[in-house]
């Protein structure tokens, strides 16, 4: 069968799987960004506890993706709540360590000035800290989301749903319509979203840090 | 209206500042001065508690200030460090207004201090208002950065170098704008420099310090006359030779030491050749011990000279000399009086030290009054 | 308890295989992207580009060309390879010092010669991190070559997935994590020692 074929032919199938990955992967960013970003900035602030906790956040991303969804799924069988803990774990980290290196590379004396002038630490963090790190922070963003576009399509082994499904039939059935019905759209979902949050970080930075290094 | 009181701080066993104790004056306008080091950093800081003294007080009006809120305190005073600072990502309005809007001061009146301030700068509202720092002169930035302090209008402005990164003639109208802002707001400031000749142009008062303690606390004027230790008059030097017990210039302080020397033994041609290459029209002419000889000049050579013979023959000893630890007035008298352009300096051993010519004595009169000169 | 070693072998010979190839091809295409005007935003571009790949879907289309076996996994851990490899050449050598530069021509080297002489050299250090980064990722992608029919520590843990063994699993990825935390150590330090050198 012609792959434009196929495709009509399950076109329904195809938007469905596609809607599914978007929400895996929509879901697990926003907890990564829940956890990291708070915790990122608790780092910054306890500077000492940074070390140990990059490090094991950094040793919890070198475990292949397979292992970790094997985990999952002895420890919560199969579905979408595995996959979900899973890739939030993984995003966590890119994030984490952006926000991180964002707040603490920003210059001294930007918060020295902060403070000489009366700010709390909470209004320097706010006012001077995060925006100055904004940029850091978002394209952590963009390297967590383009990870977890790419770990939801294994999730499909655990049943998560979601283009991986379509992937796994195909390469189980040896046939490359299924495969090549799940591998495009997943690419093609990586390059936007990679292509999008470049646009907002973009948009989102202050015409004053242009070029400018904080 | 600020008072230090035996204010000790140490890191470990170094200890920054031992046992400080002076007074600032409402209106007064004291510059911290010192070498690298001494502590005038720390000083500063110890004022809006950005540093915190292991010992002693610090009076505000007479008020304790480790019994007011240090984020209270610092709003109340106005703070430049050398760095600027400016917030990157907030214009021009929006850095100057921190502080106000900080203090929750209603839209209106911001906008309007904004204004104010701005053309006391003379950067129009309209053209620099939204302008981000990095669109702006490094000079443009600082003046940003001292109007940033004094938007909440505070009694006293600490200034940390402010004009240390700055070049030579954008800091001198950024003096007189501070000077002139200080005078016309009535504000009590304190600024730190290793510059003394900022301190001097910009103080009421001049702190100067070594090592962590006050070693002179006086007016610009009084420093000059009666410097109370070495280490002033070393960080004055220049300034002090203008004085009435300035030290005795000499023929060398005068001298260029780049001087074109031939021996003897040259030949003409040579010599034509590099007068040519040098753009001269005289050399100096050494005997086989380098000891003085004469001069030549390029006249006699054309008028007498025959190729590949020793300019021994053509040589003229008329050339004025001086000895190297002569007065240097002597030097100008004799350099004024003759009719060539330069005088010639020996050694004690009679070889050549250097040479003094109208262009050499111009410039070294130029330093001597105003500090190093580029050439 | 299975016998691993064959597996970590396997394991370490695909890594290997793939990472020599990347590094031939990353950095003949990083120098192509260092003396070809506008190249060089291209070549980037693709590296990029195949990065943001799913790499499963990336592994199921090599498939779909070089069929099941080790060649697929080792193509796909190639193309992986490269954005680290590729960028790191072309900063290393388009980062060196204008007078460096300028005094090979003036010694009459030629652009060969240059590049092999005293370009690639003292960009050494950096594509050395580049290449350190490709093998510890490849260490990790590797074991997705078992869906692909390939073999390496992949397998035990695939079976132990599907089996629900945690034992089995662990058996897989414990030698790939340890393998990927000793690279990435010994290769940093190896790293900071180039750098230090090069100062
Ligand atoms: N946080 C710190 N920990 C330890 N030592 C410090 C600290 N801050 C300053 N010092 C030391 O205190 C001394 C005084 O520092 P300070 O910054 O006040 O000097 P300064 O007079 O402002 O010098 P400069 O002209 O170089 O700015 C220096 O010897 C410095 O090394
Ligand atoms: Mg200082």
């Amino acid at each position: 069968m012609n792959f434009l074929d196929f495709i009509a032919g399950n076109y329904i199938d195809i938007q469905l799987s596609l809607l599914r990955h978007i929400e895996l992967v929509g879901i697990s960013v926003l907890i990564g960004m829940m956890i990291a970003i708070p915790v990122g900035i608790f780092l910054s602030r306890h500077k000492r506890m940074s070390g140990p906790v990059l490090a094991v956040a950094g040793t919890i991303q070198t475990i292949p993706g397979l292992v970790m969804l094997g985990f999952a799924l002895i420890l919560f069988g199969i579905g979408r709540l595995p996959a979900l803990v899973v890739l939030s774990l993984y995003a966590i980290l890119p994030i984490l360590h952006n926000t991180f290196t964002g707040i603490t590379q920003v210059d001294q004396s930007y918060i020295e000035a902060g403070r000489g002038i009366g700010m709390t630490s909470r209004q320097i963090l706010y006012k001077v800290e995060l925006p100055l790190a904004m940029s850091s922070i978002i394209s952590g963003i963009r390297i967590s989301t383009v990870y977890i576009v790419s770990w939801s399509t294994l999730a499909g082994l655990i049943g998560a749903g979601g283009l991986g499904d379509l992937i796994w039939t195909g390469l189980s059935s040896y046939n490359s319509n299924y495969i090549l019905a799940g591998a495009v759209p997943s690419a093609i979902l990586a390059f936007a979203f990679s292509g999008l949050i470049g646009l907002l970080q973009r948009m989102l930075m202050p015409r004053g840090l242009r070029g400018v290094r904080v | 209206m600020i008072k230090f009181q035996n204010i000790s701080k140490s890191y470990g066993h170094s200890i920054v500042l031992d046992d400080i104790s002076f007074e600032i004056k409402q209106g007064e306008f004291v510059v911290l001065i010192g070498p690298s080091g001494c502590g005038k950093t720390t000083t500063l800081k110890t004022i809006n508690r950005l540093i915190e003294p292991n010992k002693g007080k610090i009076f505000i009006n007479g008020k304790d200030i480790t019994k007011v809120n240090p984020v209270e305190l610092r709003r109340t005073i106005g703070y430049v460090i050398q760095q600027i600072g400016l917030f990157p990502n907030m214009t021009v309005e929006q850095n100057i207004a921190v502080v106000p809007k900080l203090l929750k001061y209603p839209k209106p009146k911001w906008q309007e201090i904004v204004h104010n301030l701005l053309e006391l700068v003379d950067m129009p509202y309209e053209e620099f208002a939204h302008k981000y720092p990095s669109e702006l002169s490094g000079g443009q930035q600082q003046r940003i950065g001292v109007l940033r302090a004094l938007a909440a209008s505070p009694p006293i402005v600490l200034m940390d170098e402010p004009f240390g990164a700055l070049d030579p003639i954008t800091r001198d109208s950024l003096q007189e704008e501070v000077k002139h802002l200080q005078k016309k707001l009535k504000k009590t400031i304190v600024f730190v420099t290793h510059d003394m000749e900022e301190a001097l142009r910009m103080a009421d008062t001049i702190v100067f310090m070594n090592r962590g303690k006050i070693i002179q606390m006086a007016s610009p004027e009084e420093l000059l006359q009666n410097p109370a230790d070495p280490i002033i008059k070393s960080f004055m030097g220049r300034h002090m030779e203008n004085e009435n017990n300035a030290p005795k210039l000499l023929a060398e302080d005068f001298m260029r030491t780049k001087v074109l020397k031939v021996p003897k033994t040259s030949h003409t041609l040579e010599c034509i050749e590099l007068m040519s290459r040098r753009d001269v029209n005289s050399l100096i002419v050494l005997n086989d011990d380098d000891t003085y000889a004469g001069t030549v000049t390029i006249e006699a050579i054309k008028a007498h000279g025959k190729a590949g013979r020793e300019i021994s023959e053509l040589l003229s000893e008329d050339a004025v000399t001086i000895h190297r630890k002569e007065d240097a007035r002597q030097a100008f008298d004799k350099l004024l009086a003759s009719s060539s352009n330069y005088v010639i300096v020996l050694n004690d051993n009679r070889t050549v030290a250097g040479l003094i010519t109208r262009t050499s004595m111009a410039k070294a009169l130029g330093e001597a009054l105003w500090g190093e000169m580029k050439s | 308890m299975i016998n691993l070693w064959p597996l970590i072998l396997e394991h370490m010979l695909i890594v290997v295989v793939a990472t020599v190839i990347s590094i031939a091809l990353g950095v003949v295409l990083g120098v192509i992207a260092y003396w070809v005007r506008h190249v060089d935003t291209v070549i980037m571009w693709c590296a990029e580009a195949i990065q943001t790949i799913p790499s499963l879907a990336l592994l199921a289309m090599l498939m779909i060309f070089f069929g099941l076996g080790n060649t697929t996994i080792i193509a796909g851990l190639v193309l992986y390879a490269l954005l680290p490899i590729v960028r790191n050449t072309y900063t290393g050598l388009a980062g060196i010092s204008h007078h460096i530069k300028d005094a090979a021509r003036g010694m009459g080297m030629s652009k060969l010669q240059r590049l092999i002489k005293i370009e690639l050299p003292l960009s050494f250090p950096l594509i050395f991190s580049g290449i350190k980064i490709a093998v510890v990722n490849s260490l990790s992608i590797a074991v997705m070559g078992v869906l692909i029919g390939a073999g390496g520590l992949g397998y035990p843990i695939y079976r132990g997935v599907q089996t629900r063994n945690l034992e089995r699993i662990l058996n897989g990825a414990i030698p790939v994590v340890l393998m990927a935390l000793i690279f990435d150590y010994t290769m940093s330090k190896i790293e900071q020692r180039l750098i230090k050198r090069a100062r």
